[in-house]
């Protein structure tokens, strides 16, 4: 889970800062690449059944910035991870579209019955982009890389588990057993974009504590090697990162010709959104992703002149706006005026009033035109296995907000403020991120909403850092429209937004103990949830989290939109995801039509 | 003489702009916060004069737009009814000067039908209502802002200009300092430490008083300039001989000499000042939001949207040009040798 920019939650950015300072690599001695001819011995390919393909080409795509660093151990931004992701590999993978898990490097893998023991079976004869053989030892070197407490993987949490570290023995070559301190309800998700690492070219590093510094982006190519379908080829700061064909990737199409079809993948860097657009237009990028309404509603109207454009809106993403009320602790010496406001935000008549009065389908036609969905409680429509479907979606109505102020002692004057129960006039700012449109004018039309309600509300359009800085560190702010986007589809990934001491509790943070009934009762429910492996028991308590959540409102949730995407006519399989990372979900599979454009998939 | 003509018809111009500005209740058809979210980026109303069935019509109409089914943000004419446009048309009330109360507009059409004669914004708000709001802020913002800078580099002008030696000295250079400074980062600078909250009346003169104290220096070293030369006239030299004391000869003979200097200057930094405050509202350090400036009017125009699918928001653009043409010609004209003297 991340604050959206357009995903980096706070941690993140710490972790991205640290990372900046590391600009230097160490060179080491590397084996030489074996030949080609060494790859005859017995390899368990993965065998894909997609269409099959041309082979060659040269796929360009459009990065918002450049990525921090090509180590996926400290990698923590979306853009170093969307590189990363075609040149590494996990055990066992969520698959993109269906949003369940299905074998990688793990051939097969059995859980216990009480979800603890989790024994993976790895592909044989695989091998590393350098042509170095991959087995057990990889895997176990891998986890102690990840769990390393000095190397502060931001990976190190997921694979921590009540506190304690999951433990990790190598069974044979090509078996290792996993022991899990406590049962896991998400169980073998966790191995996801868990890339595996070369042991043969960092234990050195690991061993001399350098590994941090390693796989910065001026790394030689030679030292880097991985699992995915591409490594590394050269770095133009400032231009592109160019990777190349992995001749040792693990699948195969249907006709047994290795895969990746592409001979080259390359990420040009394009810092804003119009010219991501027009550099896609203009031919010099074959894949626009992720891209906002705006972007699809132009292409969209120059369909006819630009013929060669496929459009696609994938529905719902996991990502949801919402409003969020500063409901922190906060001293009458520091911060006396959000102090005072907090006497109604903290009453949950007054969020619900708030929520009654904003017009969520207006939202979503004007924000996002029509290609959203309204919100009335975190879980996204494209979370299908999770979402609580039994609760109500009332459509705005002001006469039902008025009331409900009204039983709560608010008032109105001549000319239509709304008063508190004090007399004082109800006026406040929801802080927003200048940097991103859609949630600008989201909070305009809220504003806009909460005036017909007499409230006077005044839009404050923040640098998204100082924006960060307030919500989560100085808590001087009112309100602010923020967005969270999960990163998998599973309530595990939301802990730290549910428990009471979770880092983006964001309403309430640092919470000592859970602030009202309702938080500790979101607090056992989700930890409940977490050690309860079968899925209906799951469902059930997430269901009443879900139900919790909507009947004390922490924050508003409002409009989730939709994942929309942008790819040439002429590629093939190309296999868009939902979650990260998007268009680039199917890129070992993709492929340029030889001659003439297929009609869009 | 042509170029007096010239000079008439852009003052007119002019006036008539801050006639507009001033009254913007009246002139604007609609509020500048209205927000009609069933038009939102519509296109400008189109004015017709020929019916469907081919008759003519003295008084000019329009159509109620409504969206294509289906299709967001494109909009067709219901060619079923006509709406004439109609004058001094009782619409919503407002209040002038926070005394004066009334409904009359200058123009508009019969609800549920609207003119929108620049289009509509994002949020669905009359383009051409909040470009005559806006005019308020920053034809304001701009003049006061003048009449401040110019004030205060006057005074500044005549201590150094009189008093000379290390005076003169010191200011100049601190003058110089000042318009050294990298006045934009710094304002930006600024906005990030004040408070999230400002009222609209307080943004305002925060506003003014930055563009005013960017903009004396300037004008300081000018007045300098004019008031030492005119100490050296034979006549300012004659009177102070006489027995002028220092600040009468001042007052009657030196400070007399830079009325000129001050009506280009006006003429000159008016429109440089409106333009300081169009940047800085573009910027979003301005009033804020749903409070019109010209600034915050044409920032949707930084986008690559705007341009591609709402053209009319142009329009205000386009709309400001004679405005600053006029300023220009009254600039040159007054600058000439060969116009009468009018001090």
């Amino acid at each position: 889970m991340g604050v959206s920019a357009r995903t980096v939650s706070p941690r993140h950015v710490c972790a991205t800062l640290g990372v900046c300072a590391i600009s230097f690599a160490i060179f080491q001695i590397s084996a030489p690449r074996s030949s080609q001819a060494a790859l005859t011995s017995h390899e368990e390919l993965l065998q894909t059944d997609s269409p099959v393909g041309h082979p060659g080409g040269r796929l360009v795509f459009a990065l918002r910035s450049e990525p921090k660093t090509l180590n996926p151990v400290l990698a923590a931004d979306t853009i170093s991870r969307d590189v990363l992701s075609s040149m590494h590999a996990d055990l066992i993978h969520i698959n993109r579209v269906s949003l369940k898990t299905e074998p990688a490097l793990a051939k097969s893998w059995k859980v216990s019955a009480d979800g603890k023991i989790i024994t993976i079976k790895l592909r044989e004869g695989l091998r590393f982009s350098d042509g170095q053989p991959f087995d057990a030892d990889d895997v176990v070197f891998s986890f102690r890389v990840y769990q390393d407490e000095k190397i502060h993987s931001p990976q190190r949490d997921l694979l921590t588990i009540n506190g304690k570290p999951i433990a990790v023995e190598r069974v044979d070559t090509y078996t290792v057993r996993f022991t899990l301190p406590d049962t896991y309800a998400a169980g073998e998700r966790i191995f996801d974009s868990v890339a595996m690492l070369p042991r043969h070219k960092l234990e050195k590093s690991l061993a001399d504590g350098t590994l941090a510094k390693q796989w910065a982006l001026n790394a030689a190519p030679s030292d880097i090697a991985g699992l995915g379908p591409f490594r590394f080829r050269s770095y133009v700061p400032g231009q592109q990162i160019a990777l190349e064909r992995n001749p040792f990737y693990w699948k195969q199409d249907k006709s047994g010709v290795r895969l990746p079809y592409l001979s080259e993948l390359d990420f040009l860097f394009v810092a804003n959104e119009d010219a991501q657009l027009l550099r896609f237009e203009s031919g010099d990028t074959d894949v626009l992703s992720p891209m906002s309404a705006s972007s699809y509603a132009i292409l969209k109207n120059s369909a006819n002149s630009s013929p060669n454009v496929c459009l696609n809106d994938l529905g719902a993403s996991l990502e949801f706006n919402f409003l969020d009320f500063n409901l922190n602790d906060v001293s009458s010496k520091n911060l006396p005026d959000v102090q005072r406001k907090q006497t109604w935000f903290g009453d949950v008549r007054f969020r619900k009033a708030v929520s009654s009065a904003i017009d969520r389908d207006a939202l979503v036609r004007l924000v996002y035109g029509g290609r959203a969905t309204p919100l009335w409680e975190h879980v996204t429509p494209a979370d299908k296995a999770w979402i609580n479907t039994s609760l109500p979606r009332p459509a705005r109505s002001l006469d039902q907000a008025r009331k409900i102020l009204k039983d709560a002692g608010y008032s109105w004057d001549g000319d239509g403020n709304l008063k508190d129960p004090k007399g004082t006039p109800v006026s406040f700012t929801i802080a927003v991120s200048v940097s991103s449109q859609p949630r600008s004018k989201i909070a305009t039309l809220v504003q806009q909403d909460l005036g017909d309600l007499g409230m006077n509300v005044q839009v404050v359009p923040l640098e998204f850092r100082a924006l960060l800085d307030r919500v989560f560190n100085t808590f001087d702010y009112d309100a602010a429209v923020l967005a969270l986007t999960s990163g998998d589809a599973d309530p595990t990934s939301e802990m730290n937004i549910w428990l009471s001491s979770g880092a983006t509790h964001v309403w309430h943070l640092n919470e000592a103990s859970p602030a009202t009934p309702w938080e500790a009762e979101i607090d056992r429910l989700m930890n409940q949830q977490m050690t309860t492996v079968a899925y209906k028991k799951r469902k059930a308590l997430y269901d009443r989290v879900q139900e919790i959540e909507q009947q004390n409102l922490p924050f508003i949730s409002l409009v989730s939109p939709n994942v929309l995407f942008a790819a040439k006519k002429n590629l093939g399989n190309v296999q868009p995801a939902i979650i990260e990372p998007y268009a680039l979900a199917g890129v070992d599979q993709t492929y340029f039509y030889e001659k003439g454009a297929n009609s869009c998939q | 003489m042509r170029h007096l003509s010239l000079l008439r018809i852009s003052v007119a111009v002019i006036a008539s702009f801050y006639l507009v500005a001033i009254a913007a209740e009246f002139f604007a058809p609609y509020g500048f916060a209205v927000s009609d979210r069933e038009h939102t980026n519509c296109p400008p109303t189109r004015i017709h004069v020929v019916d469907e069935s081919g008759h003519w019509h003295l008084r000019p109409f329009v159509y109620r737009y409504v969206e294509l089914p289906g299709e967001l943000e494109s909009y067709q004419e219901v060619r079923s009814q006509r709406y004439p446009l109609e004058f001094f048309i009782q619409g919503a009330k407002y209040k002038f000067a926070n005394i004066l109360s009334g409904r009359r507009h200058l123009f508009g059409v019969a609800s549920p039908a609207s003119i929108f004669i620049f289009g509509t914004d994002e949020y669905g708000r009359d383009q051409l209502s909040r470009f005559i709001y806006g005019a308020r802020i920053s034809l304001i913002v701009g003049t006061l802002a003048a009449a401040v800078a110019l004030f205060i580099g006057l005074g500044v002008g005549a201590l150094c200009g009189t008093f000379g030696g290390w005076v003169d000295v010191v200011i100049m250079r601190f003058t110089e300092l000042f318009m050294a400074l990298p006045w934009l980062y710094l304002l930006l600078a600024v906005r990030a430490i004040l408070p999230l909250r400002t009222s609209a009346s307080v943004s305002l003169l925060i506003l003014l008083s930055v563009v005013a104290l960017v903009g004396w220096a300037k004008p300081a070293r000018l007045f300098r300039g004019v008031i030492l030369s005119a100490q050296e006239l034979d006549f300012v030299v004659a009177a102070s001989v006489i027995g002028g004391g220092k600040w009468y000869v001042f007052r009657r003979h030196v400070l007399p000499q830079t009325g000129s200097l001050l009506l280009t200057q006006a003429a000159l930094l008016i429109p440089q000042f409106v333009i300081a405050e169009v940047t800085l509202s573009f910027l979003g350090l301005g009033v804020g939001e749903p409070i019109p400036s010209w600034g915050s009017i044409l920032a949707p125009l930084a986008r690559y949207e705007s341009l591609a699918l709402h053209w009319w928001l142009v329009l205000p653009v386009c709309a400001v040009v004679p405005l600053f043409f006029s300023y220009h010609e009254v600039t040159s004209i007054l600058q000439r040798d060969d116009i009468p003297p009018m001090m």
